[in-house]
């Protein structure tokens, strides 16, 4: 079979965009480095955003004979992608110029990091899936030690390239096992072969792929690296992390789960429910113990993906569309909490949860843009949140798994108690200094534009869910 | 229909948005044009009430459900913007725009941040318009869940902690007690609603095909058995059920005095409204197994409710725990599962709401201008504040319940419905009407009569604004009391089409 290399047209230019940042960055004066090469890369990623749009809209193929796959699916997360990307180094500029020595090398890994999602979301078997994943992984553990001179980013460097390492060892060691067993890495392939009961060996295989998956998606018990590379990490690859590689690894559990394990649903779902109820619960609990903003996120994100996890037991259409539209609610409502983070700690050099006092008389903006994202991940409405877990647990009823959506609810409901905390802060705490904070045009631009998103997402979702419906019908059994 | 009947309900729920985004864009030093602006919007919100009000038709052969109005939302989940009232919801759009248009002209005095403040009370407004005229049960909780949204804020920034010798409770501990209270609360109605929508499999979130599908056997008894407790209690929650009231009486004593009008006034009908549009419309059969419970605990509330409010020593304690109390009978009368006992509880939640705010609005006049809520401290306060006793001694006597007011007309229904049903626990809830003379009476005699300490001689009456807000709110009192017909007869409407399931 002729294979189309014209299809992926998107993953060499993002590439070739990577490549330039970093050649550009070596001709410019130091004090220029900055915003040009932050320029390029999100201008590159904005125009290739639209251009796989146009070009690839009613384009489909399974190029190598599965391996790499150009479907509907894959452009909807390739968008979702590089949106991300394009706000996260826009996120970035004032801080890098602040803190960092080479913002060529920063904006180029925050590409190559995109590209290594966008192939995750594309990957048809397994091995393609672990080099992608490896792609966005080296790019993150480079990134979270950027902060040269800051201990704790060297750190959370550390602690994450090993146990990172680590995983993508047992996780490199579970695909080997499959491939013992079955003689084939393709989803599709295996599927034929997971239809009847598991053997021994394919249940060793598929857990230690799980941890592998588990450990990138911090779900409990693989979650505990998350807290320290959060707060360790700079905060603007903070937000990478919980966004960019969170909505990356569920576009590749759910494309695997969607085609591999459809049909031995009942032979995975309890167990797979049980971690989602641990991930959820865990990760809201400790959240009521933080004092660090930072390390408060980490384990909010981790509540997130019990949510998420829920949306993959349930694994019907209805669950699909579900965690797509909550990975675009929650990467439009971290970014926008992120933003903030950054705002504040750009301006007071502090990130703990008391230097968010009095934020509502310092800078109103700041504050109404916070409370509204917090409200959102809390599942309240106008907000994004409301809709995309209720779209989530009504995919999780569908699926018969009523007690997994009352335990979602109670934990929506424990997550609120810790956001209003910080709202607490933000409104009626008195801060020390109580000058009014500097917002830079470009950090109040984003503050909207993610502002937006979040309320657009939460009031109107009918024409984004339409979309994410074709993405859904890509997936094998919800043709 | 003719253009105002299409557009009317929509309307009630775009304006105050409108009203927030406007009042967001001025400018925070042009405190009075807020001010205005606020209350210009709120008035014509109660225009548009009373327009549904009046519009709505009653007459034998009318449609149950009128000014219908439907977007396709979201079509994956047969999710649709369906708005639509009936005979129970009318009295209830007209309460909401009772209390909202007096509540921001209270608001006038406030001056910290009256921008934001008028910002978050609109969206609740909102959120409170949405609930009473969404008849899809997706938008239904949407709105209810957005009411409860600007609740925190309101509480904590604009609200007053309680400081007693021997009881202290600071707003912001009320605010997250509130909160967390509501928000737990609907954990119940949310497993509810979505079991109903599987369960249901009818593929729509609109309440009327829900409702035939209960019918036709797609909930069948079992189900509904267990589904109804989670909507009672869930709902119950914001009605002040017992033994989930306690956010209650600390959230409406912190929160500044228009968030205690429109909370005590509307919100906590949302509560009862919940379990009348969501439990007996749609679960009628597990209405019937609950009924009893539902009316013990409603027997509880108004007993608890009263003698609480008898040992209070902050005035403002004492209307919140007589609201527990109140909201005893509405329950009560929802419990009954019977013509008279229901409608009395519609009139009851309107008597009730006008009342409240009544209470609310003189009880924060008072506090403003003395700074004390101590019963003990204020006495004979008649003597200087003329139209403010006269106001308070009005809204007493309606929640004793006296002839000539909403409260007697709301009450009668509800016993005369009790005692077909229960007479046991019927009659003791007449004694808890008795207790809630005595709490009253004593309450009244000490504040505002007898001699008056002389700390209390300057203190100012009512502003002319304020007086005109609390004569608003005292039109309906009378007007019910005396010449209930045209409520009766459109609740009547509703209360038939709803017992028709049983």
């Amino acid at each position: 079979m002729q294979t189309n290399f014209t299809l992926l047209l998107p993953e060499f230019l993002i590439a070739g965009l990577g490549f330039l940042v970093l050649g550009v960055d070596l001709f410019l004066p130091t004090e220029r480095k900055n915003r040009i090469t932050a320029t390029i890369a999100a201008v590159g990623m904005a125009a290739i955003f639209i251009f796989s749009f146009i070009f690839l809209w009613d384009r489909q193929d399974r190029l190598y004979d599965g391996i790499y796959m150009v479907d509907r699916y894959a452009l909807i997360f390739k968008g979702l992608f590089l949106a991300i990307g394009v706000l996260v180094v826009l996120m970035s500029v004032e801080y890098v110029g602040k803190k960092m020595r080479h913002p060529g090398e920063y904006y180029a890994l925050i590409v190559f990091s995109v590209l290594g999602a966008v192939m995750m979301a594309a990957s048809g078997e397994l091995l393609t899936a672990y080099i992608s994943l490896e792609l966005l992984s080296f790019s993150l553990y480079i990134l979270v030690s950027m902060a040269r001179g800051d201990k704790r980013s060297a750190e959370a460097g550390t602690k994450y390239i090993i146990l990172g390492a680590l995983s993508s060892a047992i996780l490199l060691y579970g695909i080997s096992i499959l491939y013992t067993t079955m003689e084939t890495t393709d989803f599709r392939f295996m599927a034929a072969t997971l239809s009847v009961n598991f053997k021994p060996s394919v249940i060793v295989g598929l857990s230690m792929v799980l941890a592998g998956f588990g450990f990138k998606a911090a779900m409990v018990p693989f979650h505990m690296w998350a807290p320290d590379v959060y707060e360790g990490a700079p905060t603007p690859i903070t937000a990478h992390l919980a966004v960019l590689s969170k909505a990356a690894i569920f576009a590749l559990i759910l494309r695997f789960f969607a085609e591999t394990l459809f049909l031995s649903l009942d032979q995975w779902q309890i167990t797979m429910a049980i971690f989602a109820a641990l991930t959820m619960t865990v990760g809201n609990l400790v959240a009521l113990a933080q004092r660090n903003i930072k390390r408060l996120l980490a384990y909010s994100s981790i509540g997130q993906v019990g949510f998420l996890l829920v949306g993959v037991v349930a694994l019907n259409a209805t669950a699909s569309n579900a965690i797509i539209l909550h990975l675009v609610g929650y990467s439009f409502t971290t970014l926008a909490v992120f933003m903030v983070v950054i705002a504040v700690e750009n301006h007071t050099g502090k990130e703990e949860i008391t230097d968010m006092a009095g934020l509502a008389s310092r800078s109103p903006l700041s504050a109404m843009v916070m409370t509204a994202a917090l409200f959102s991940l809390a599942g309240l409405p106008i907000f994004a949140g409301f809709i995309t877990k209720f779209y989530l647990f009504t995919a999780a009823a569908e699926a018969d798994l009523l007690w997994l959506v009352g335990l979602a609810v109670l934990n929506s409901v424990i997550s609120l108690y810790y956001y209003l905390n910080i709202v607490r802060q933000m409104y009626i705490e008195v801060p020390a200094d109580a000058s009014p904070m500097r917002v830079p045009r470009l950090t109040r631009a984003l503050l909207l534009v993610t502002f937006a998103g979040t309320v657009l997402v939460g009031i109107y979702p009918g024409p984004l869910v339409d979309i994410i419906d074709t993405a859904t019908s890509a997936l094998g059994p919800f043709r | 229909m003719n253009y105002f009947e299409r557009h009317i309900l929509e309307t009630l729920i775009y304006l105050p948005m409108l009203a927030a985004l406007v009042i967001m864009l001025l400018p925070r030093q042009r405190q009075d044009l807020v001010r205005q602006t606020a209350v210009l919007s709120s008035a014509l919100l109660l225009l548009g009430s009373l327009y549904v009000f009046f519009a709505f038709d009653h007459s034998a052969g009318a449609a149950p459900f009128q000014m219908e109005r439907a977007y396709p939302w979201m079509e994956q989940l047969g999710i649709s913007v369906r708005l639509a009232v009936d005979g129970i919801a009318v009295p209830m759009v007209l309460l909401t725009g009772i209390v909202a248009f007096t509540g921001s002209i209270i608001s006038w005095r406030i001056d910290k941040e009256n921008k934001n403040f008028f910002v978050l009370f609109f969206l609740l407004v909102a959120g409170v318009y949405g609930t009473f005229v969404s008849v899809d049960l997706f938008f239904f909780f949407f709105f209810y869940e957005l009411a409860v949204v600007p609740m925190y804020l309101l509480i904590s920034v604009w609200g007053s902690s309680s400081t007693f010798p021997t009881f202290q409770r600071s707003k912001e501990y009320s605010a997250m007690k509130l909160t967390l209270y509501l928000v737990a609360g609907s954990v119940l109605v949310w497993v509810g609603i979505i079991a109903i929508y599987i369960t249901a499999g009818a593929g729509s979130f609109d309440i009327r095909v829900l409702q035939e599908a209960a019918r036709s056997g797609a909930l069948d008894g079992n189900f509904q058995r267990v589904i109804f407790p989670l909507i009672m209690i869930g709902f119950g929650a914001l009605a002040g059920l017992w033994p989930f009231h306690t956010w209650s009486p600390d959230g409406h004593v912190a929160a500044p005095t228009a968030v205690s009008m429109l909370h005590a006034g509307v919100l906590m009908k949302l509560g009862a409204f919940g379990i009348i549009r969501v439990g007996l419309t749609i679960l009628p059969s597990g209405a019937e197994d609950w009924a009893l419970v539902l009316f013990i605990l409603a027997t509880v509330n108004v007993l608890y409710g009263a003698f609480s409010a008898m040992g209070q020593q902050d005035l403002k304690y004492v209307i919140g725990y007589s609201s527990v109390s109140h909201m005893g009978y509405v329950l009560m009368g929802i419990a009954t599962l019977e013509h008279l006992g229901v409608a009395g509880a519609t009139l009851q939640m309107f008597s009730h709401g006008v009342m409240t705010a009544l209470f609310f609005a003189v009880v924060g006049a008072i506090y403003d201008r003395a700074h004390v809520r101590d019963i003990g401290v204020l006495n004979g306060l008649a003597k200087r504040m003329r139209w403010t006793s006269v106001f308070f001694v009005i809204a007493g006597l309606t929640s004793l319940g006296l002839p000539g007011t909403s409260g007697f007309i709301a009450e009668v229904l509800v016993f005369m419905g009790a005692f077909r049903t229960e007479p046991i626990l019927a009659v003791l809830g007449v004694i808890g009407a008795g207790v809630t003379a005595v709490y009253i009476l004593r309450l009244i005699a000490k504040v505002f009569f007898g001699p008056m300490d002389k700390q209390w001689e300057h203190l100012p009456d009512l502003t002319k604004k304020e007086g005109f807000a609390a004569a608003v709110l005292v039109v309906p009192i009378l007007f019910v009391g005396v010449y209930p017909q045209p409520f009766l007869r459109i609740i009547d409407s509703g209360v038939a089409l709803l017992l028709s399931g049983f």
